[in-house]
C-alpha cells in the first residue's frame, strides 16, 4: 500500500505541471497589459514609468524564463506577491483555506449524515410511496442550480424571516468572545453549507440506494437470510458493510464538485474563503493568485482521487493495490 | 414532455415572444421592476423589458449552449477514445494520460479565467464548456472499444481485413453507441448549468442578451423587491435540466443490459 501511495504521488507531479504550464499560457495569451492596471494614474503613461512598473512585477522577461522562475520559487514554497494588495500570496492563501476547508468539511459532513441514511431508506422501501417521495426529491436536489438555492434561501431565512445571517462569516456589528464568537460562525455556516451540500446529498443518495439494491441481490445476502439471521444483522452487517463501498469512493471522486461549489457559494454568501478570493483574482486580474488558486484547487483534486482509490481498497479487501 | 415543449419554445422563440426582448420601455418601469398583469404576464425588469419574452429567449440561448457544447465535446470524446482504444500501445497511453491532466484541472475555475480575461461569446462559451468536459466519453468509448476489439466478429473482421476505418466507424462505433448516447444526454444538464452559474457571474453569455444566467444575475439587486424577477429564470432553468435528467435516467434504464436481470 505505502508502495502504491508513493507511486501515485510520483505521477502527480508530472500531472499538476502539465495544468499549471496550460494555466500559466493562458494567462500568458490574455490581451491587454497587466501593468496597466498598477500604474499610478498620475504619473499616466509615461513610457519610462510603464516600463519600471514593468520591470517590478518582472513582466518583461520572455514567457519561460517567468514560467520557470514561478516554477522554482512555487517549488521552494514561495508563491510571490499578490498584484492587488502586495502582501504574500502564500499569506493571503493561508487567510482564506481554512475558512474553505470549514465550508467544506460541514457540507461534507452534513452530506453524509443525511445522503446515506435516504439512500438506504430508498432501497429497503423500493417502489413504496416514501422511495418514489425520496428519488424524486434526489432528482429535482441535482437538477436546481446551485445559486438559484443560494438565493432562494437567502430571501427566506435571511430577509424575510431574518432567522439567520446571509452574508459573511462574522457579525460585523456586534463584537462576540469566546464561546458567542463559535455559535456566531456556526450561524453564519448553516446557509452557505446547506447551499453546498445540496447537489452532494441527492447526487449520493441516488448512488446509495442503487448500491444497495444491487448488493441485496447477491448471493451471500441470499446465504446470510437462509442462515436463518435476523433481518437487521443481514441488512446492517452483511448487506450495508458491502453497498457503502461506492459511497465512500464518491466521496473523494465529489472534490472537483466541492471546489467548484465553493467558488458560485462563497461569492453569493461573502465567505471568506479561497473560492471569492479566486473570483476576486480574476476581476482584479492578480494573476499570482490566480495560479495558487488553480493549483491549489488541482491539488485537492488529485488528493481526492487518490484518497477515493485508498479508501476503496480500505473498504473492499478484495482490491489490492501493488 | 416538458423537454418537448422547451425545444419548441426554443426554436419558435421568436413568434411565440410578445415584445422585443431587448427592447427599453423606460416610462412604463421608471427605473422599477414592475409586477406581472395582464400585458406582462411575468411582469417586466427595471428597464421595461418584457419578462416573459427575455425568459423566452433565454430557453433558446441556454439550449443552443447545452446541446451545441455537448456535440462538440461527443467530437472530441468520440475521437479520443476511439483512437485510444483502437490502436492501444502509446498513443492510448498518451491520450490517457492527457486525460488525466484534464480530469484534474478545476474545470469551472479555468472557465472563468478564460473567459474573465479574454470575455466570452456565446460561441467560445460553447467551445470551452465542450473542451473541458469530453473526457468522460472518451474513456467510456475507450473501454468499450477495448472488450469489443476481443470479440470474434471483430477478430474475423481483422482477419478478412476490414480497413481500420471501416472497422471502427461501421463495427466498433455503433456497437457502443448506448453508453455515449446516455452519457451525453446526461451532460447537456451539466453544461446548461455550467453556462447560467457562469452567466450568474458576470462571465456567461455577453448582454444584452437574454440568457438564464444572466437573468439572474441582473435580479440579484432586486431580491427584496422584485421575486418574479429570480423566480422566473431559476424555475425555468431547473425545469429545464430535471427533464433532462428524467429523460437519461429513463434511456440508461432502456439501453443497460444489466439492469434486465
Amino acid at each position: 500500500m505505502g508502495r502504491y501511495v508513493t507511486r501515485r504521488l510520483i505521477q502527480a507531479v508530472p500531472l499538476l505541471v502539465a495544468i499549471s504550464i496550460i494555466v500559466f499560457a493562458i494567462i500568458e495569451a490574455a490581451p491587454g497589459d497587466a501593468a496597466q492596471m498598477y500604474i499610478d494614474p498620475d504619473k499616466g503613461s509615461d513610457p519610462q514609468y510603464l516600463e519600471q512598473v514593468r520591470e517590478s512585477l518582472g513582466l518583461n522577461r520572455p514567457v519561460y524564463v517567468r514560467y520557470w522562475a514561478w516554477l522554482s520559487r512555487t517549488l521552494q514554497g514561495d508563491l510571490g506577491f499578490s498584484f492587488r494588495t502586495r502582501r504574500p500570496v502564500s499569506l493571503e492563501i493561508g487567510d482564506r483555506l481554512p475558512n474553505t476547508l470549514l465550508l467544506g468539511g460541514v457540507s461534507l459532513l452534513m452530506s453524509v449524515v443525511i445522503a446515506i441514511p435516504i439512500g438506504i431508506i430508498s432501497a429497503l422501501k423500493r417502489y413504496s410511496l416514501l422511495d418514489y417521495v425520496l428519488s424524486t426529491l434526489s432528482l429535482v436536489g441535482i437538477s436546481v442550480p446551485v445559486f438559484w438555492v443560494a438565493l432562494l434561501l437567502l430571501q427566506v431565512f435571511a430577509i424575510r424571516l431574518n432567522w439567520l445571517p446571509g452574508v459573511g462569516m462574522h457579525s460585523v456589528r456586534e463584537q462576540y468572545e469566546g464561546w458567542a464568537a463559535v455559535v456566531d460562525v456556526i450561524r453564519h455556516t448553516i446557509l452557505p453549507a446547506t447551499v453546498l451540500s445540496l447537489a452532494q446529498t441527492a447526487s449520493w443518495s441516488r448512488y446509495q440506494r442503487s448500491a444497495l439494491l444491487e448488493v441485496l441481490g447477491q448471493d451471500y445476502i441470499r446465504t446470510a437470510r437462509a442462515k436463518g439471521l435476523r433481518e437487521w444483522r443481514v441488512i446492517g452487517v452483511h448487506a450495508l458493510r458491502n453497498a457503502l463501498i461506492p459511497t465512500i469512493t464518491l466521496i473523494g471522486l465529489s472534490v472537483p464538485s466541492i471546489v467548484t461549489g465553493a467558488f458560485i457559494t462563497e461569492t453569493i454568501f461573502g465567505w471568506p474563503g479561497m473560492g471569492r478570493l479566486g473570483v476576486d483574482a480574476i476581476n482584479g486580474r492578480d494573476y499570482p493568485i490566480i495560479m495558487a488558486v488553480t493549483m491549489l484547487s488541482a491539488l485537492l483534486i488529485v488528493l481526492g482521487n487518490l484518497l477515493a482509490d485508498i479508501a476503496y481498497a480500505w473498504a473492499d479487501p478484495r482490491i489490492r493495490y501493488d | 414532455m416538458v423537454l418537448m415543449g422547451m425545444v419548441l419554445i426554443a426554436i419558435f422563440a421568436d413568434n411565440l415572444a410578445p415584445y422585443d426582448p431587448n427592447a427599453i420601455n423606460a416610462a412604463y418601469a421608471r427605473g422599477r421592476p414592475q409586477p406581472p398583469t395582464a400585458e406582462h404576464w411575468f411582469g417586466t425588469d427595471n428597464y421595461g423589458r418584457d419578462y416573459l419574452s427575455r425568459a423566452l429567449m433565454g430557453v433558446r440561448v441556454s439550449l443552443f449552449v447545452g446541446v451545441a457544447a455537448v456535440l462538440f465535446q461527443l467530437v472530441i470524446g468520440v475521437s479520443v477514445g476511439a483512437i485510444s482504444g483502437y490502436f492501444g500501445g502509446w498513443v492510448d497511453n498518451l491520450l490517457m494520460r492527457i486525460t488525466d491532466v484534464f480530469l484534474s484541472i478545476p474545470g469551472f475555475f479555468l472557465l472563468l479565467i478564460v473567459s474573465g480575461i479574454f470575455g466570452g461569446t456565446l460561441l467560445t462559451l460553447v467551445l470551452l464548456i465542450g473542451a473541458l468536459n469530453w473526457m468522460t466519453v472518451a474513456r467510456l468509448l475507450r473501454a468499450e472499444f477495448l472488450s469489443l476489439k476481443e470479440r470474434e466478429f471483430m477478430v474475423a473482421a481483422r482477419c478478412i481485413g476490414v480497413p481500420a476505418w471501416r472497422q471502427v466507424i461501421h463495427h466498433l462505433l455503433p456497437n457502443a453507441l448506448a453508453p455515449i448516447i446516455v452519457a451525453a444526454t446526461l451532460s447537456v444538464p451539466y453544461a446548461i448549468l455550467t453556462e447560467s452559474a457562469l452567466s450568474f457571474l458576470g462571465r456567461g453569455v455577453p448582454p444584452p442578451h437574454a440568457s438564464l444566467g444572466t437573468m439572474l444575475e441582473g435580479a440579484q439587486q432586486w431580491l427584496r423587491t422584485a421575486w418574479w424577477m429570480w423566480v422566473v429564470p431559476g424555475a425555468i432553468i431547473s425545469l429545464i435540466v430535471l427533464s433532462f435528467n428524467f429523460v437519461g435516467d429513463g434511456l440508461r434504464d432502456a439501453l443497460d443490459p444489466q439492469l434486465h436481470r
